[in-house]
């Protein structure tokens, strides 16, 4: 069980340096990559059958007792993130081993994006906070290396922002951490909970924590803080900016969540200020979305809208509503990397990423209008596929709560979103191409790429149609975060194991 | 020297904002390391500064001892600082060499443009190497 507990570490440490040994045969790179990340996919999923039971594994390193040592904790919520990390780790490979227009940015593509899984993973299963900022700078390390990959004027314009920007709410991170320790002596999550829960802090330690949620908002890109979102991703090579729009944000978001659940669990005016935010996230995010005329600045914006409905679940703070946002994660991360895989491909057929320069995608490649549609319709919350249980979860829960505003500002979302999806399906899809029949391309090699593709369009069916099971772990998840007492005796009452 | 250090800290943090507010990409690259070490000490005020003992478990008089964590943390933050600042010199480098100028504004601005078309697609007769195992 140990074994397991570090497993999402240790497998994509070893694919990445088994990819760099190899590094002279890059058939065998894509071999390890793909068992790599299939092996965190098994390790996810194992995680998360015995996270399902209820029990809350925790694991401090080196035999270091909480709240000395580096505790690693899982429970249902870091279990199902570490799973669909591997899923989308997975789909990403197989994208990327598609025969590609340039094919030098493959080799290296491989052992950065398991440096990155690395970071992703540790930041999901850390229950210490100084840990979670180490983890958090190996991701942003791998993210930085991998946004650039390719170059071009464009793409480094693109990072310098990425870079900055990440940069700076780093350090903030950093210093809120360390002034944290300041105040409250602890950087374990479980004793940290245990304190504020007792009153045991000075009130300066809270200030650590606002200041700690400011840079995890940047990095989840919240408003009034996303602006870095739409300027760097859209710039990536495709799988890259599908895995980036698919996972790193929303490693922000599960710092949230699980800070505000662990240190705040009493709705209180940090909630507050999280649910206005929620709102402007969702509507402000789409509205961008609404001025763009390019197929991934589109789903950029979309990004930044859809955060805000996980946010709005945190700021609810109902079973009901955590149980929303845990849904939205999963369904989230699932939709947005498929919509960004197939806007690559689109743009490969059309040879063009302006909505202005597509079309006839339908008539050419109906396969692809098809499983664009079905993410498509999910992001907008279309029954019965699985954006709707979550959206729906969501707006039930803030009707719950008597927030009219939020439930309104997330269904008029739905509909700007769905307007934003029919703007990308009559421009790419159903107008003929501007340049005539002759304009769109035949693509050779993208199997692989058509596999992953399906295979996420698939889960997203299965989502919808199983939403039963699905909604019935988040619950579970919901109700783990909604009593920390349960993560705090975890880590803090068993002996070291 | 508490005192002093924490002014130190808050005049660096001044300072790095002030400078990641600039034109010239040069200066919020330098403004970023300034930061960085303002936040460095900061975290390194976070435990008892004022020590005049080394912390050893066994050691007599523990109240007098410097408390070693902030030290531990502040090593790892460096390190990984460096780290990052490295690449930060290395896409200025090259922002320099393919903008030929290097604004914010400028560069800001490339990001911006709209997206140029695609590449012709390579011939699906001449495979390209190492991307054919994929079929299997």
């Amino acid at each position: 069980m140990k074994a397991l507990l570090v497993s999402p570490l240790l497998i994509p440490l070893a694919t990445l340096v088994l990819c760099l040994l190899a590094r002279r045969s890059p058939r065998l790179v894509g071999a390890l990559s793909l068992v790599g990340s299939a092996a965190l996919t098994s390790a996810g999923l194992a995680l998360v059958g015995l996270a399902a039971g209820g029990e809350i594994l925790a694991g401090q390193a080196g035999g270091w007792a909480a709240p000395y040592g580096i505790t690693l904790v899982i429970d249902r919520l870091s279990a199902v993130m570490v799973a669909i990390t591997g899923i989308v780790g997975l789909a990403t490979v197989l994208v990327a081993l598609a025969r590609d227009t340039d094919a030098a940015r493959g080799r290296d593509f491989h052992p950065l994006l398991h440096g990155l899984l690395v970071g992703v993973c540790g930041a999901f299963i850390t229950g210490d906070v100084f840990n979670l900022y180490v983890w958090f700078e190996v991701l942003l390390v791998g993210s930085f290396a991998l946004i650039v990959l390719g170059g071009g004027r464009r793409r480094l314009s693109g990072t310098v922002v990425y870079v900055v920007l990440n940069l700076v709410a780093t350090m903030m991170f950093l210093l809120a951490a360390g002034l944290l320790y300041g105040a409250s002596g602890s950087l374990n999550m479980a004793e940290l909970a245990h304190l504020f829960a007792s009153g045991e802090v000075p009130a300066t330690a809270n200030a650590a924590v606002g200041l700690m949620l400011v840079a995890f908002s940047i990095k989840a890109a919240l408003f009034p803080v996303f602006g870095w979102l739409p300027a760097s991703y859209h710039l990536a090579w495709t799988p890259i900016s599908a895995l980036f729009a698919g996972l790193l944000t929303k490693v922000g978001v599960y710092a949230l969540i699980r800070l505000v659940t662990l240190l705040w669990p009493d709705s209180g005016i940090a909630h507050e200020v999280l649910l206005w935010v929620a709102c402007a996230t969702m509507l402000i995010g789409v509205l961008g979305a609404a001025a763009q005329t390019e197929v991934r600045r589109i789903l950029s914006f979309h990004i930044v809208s859809q955060v805000g409905y996980m946010i709005l679940g945190l700021a609810l703070a109902t079973p009901l509503a955590l149980a929303g946002a845990v849904f939205y994660l999963i369904h989230h991360i699932v939709v947005k990397a498929n919509l960004f895989f197939i806007g690559g491909i689109a743009a490969r057929l059309t040879g063009a990423e302006r909505l202005a320069a597509m079309g006839g995608l339908y008539a050419h490649a109906p396969w692809l209008a098809i499983l664009f549609a079905i993410p498509a319709l999910s992001l907008a919350g279309i029954p019965p596929l699985s954006g709707f249980w979550a959206k729906f979860v969501l707006v039930k829960a803030s009707l719950d709560a008597s927030a009219w505003i939020a439930a309104t500002v997330a269904l008029l979302t739905g509909i700007f979103t769905l307007l934003s999806m029919s703007k990308i399906w009559n421009e790419a899809f159903l107008k003929p191409h501007p340049g005539g029949e002759g304009a769109l391309r035949r693509v050779a090699g993208l199997r692989p790429a058509l596999w992953a593709i399906s295979a996420l369009a698939a889960m997203t069916v299965a989502i919808g149609l199983l939403a039963g099971p699905v909604m019935d772990y988040a619950s579970a998840a919901a109700e783990q975060l909604a009593a920390p007492q349960g993560y705090i005796d975890a880590v803090l009452g068993t002996p070291a194991r | 020297m508490e005192i002093v250090a924490s002014v130190t800290a808050g005049l660096l943090v001044a300072i790095g904002i002030w400078m990641l507010l600039d034109r010239s990409l040069l200066r919020v690259v330098l403004g970023v390391v300034v930061l960085g070490n303002g936040v460095n000490l900061a975290v390194l005020l976070g435990g008892r500064l004022d020590g005049s003992v080394a912390a050893f478990a066994d050691s007599a008089d523990l109240a007098a001892a410097v408390n070693p964590l902030p030290q531990a943390l502040v090593l790892t933050a460096i390190v990984i600082g460096f780290a990052l600042f490295v690449f930060a010199l290395a896409v200025l480098k090259r922002s320099w060499e393919l903008h030929g100028n290097i604004e914010t504004d400028r560069i800001t601005a490339v990001a911006e443009e709209p997206a140029p078309d695609l590449p012709a697609e390579p011939v699906p007769a001449a495979p390209i190497a190492g991307q054919r195992e994929v079929r299997g």
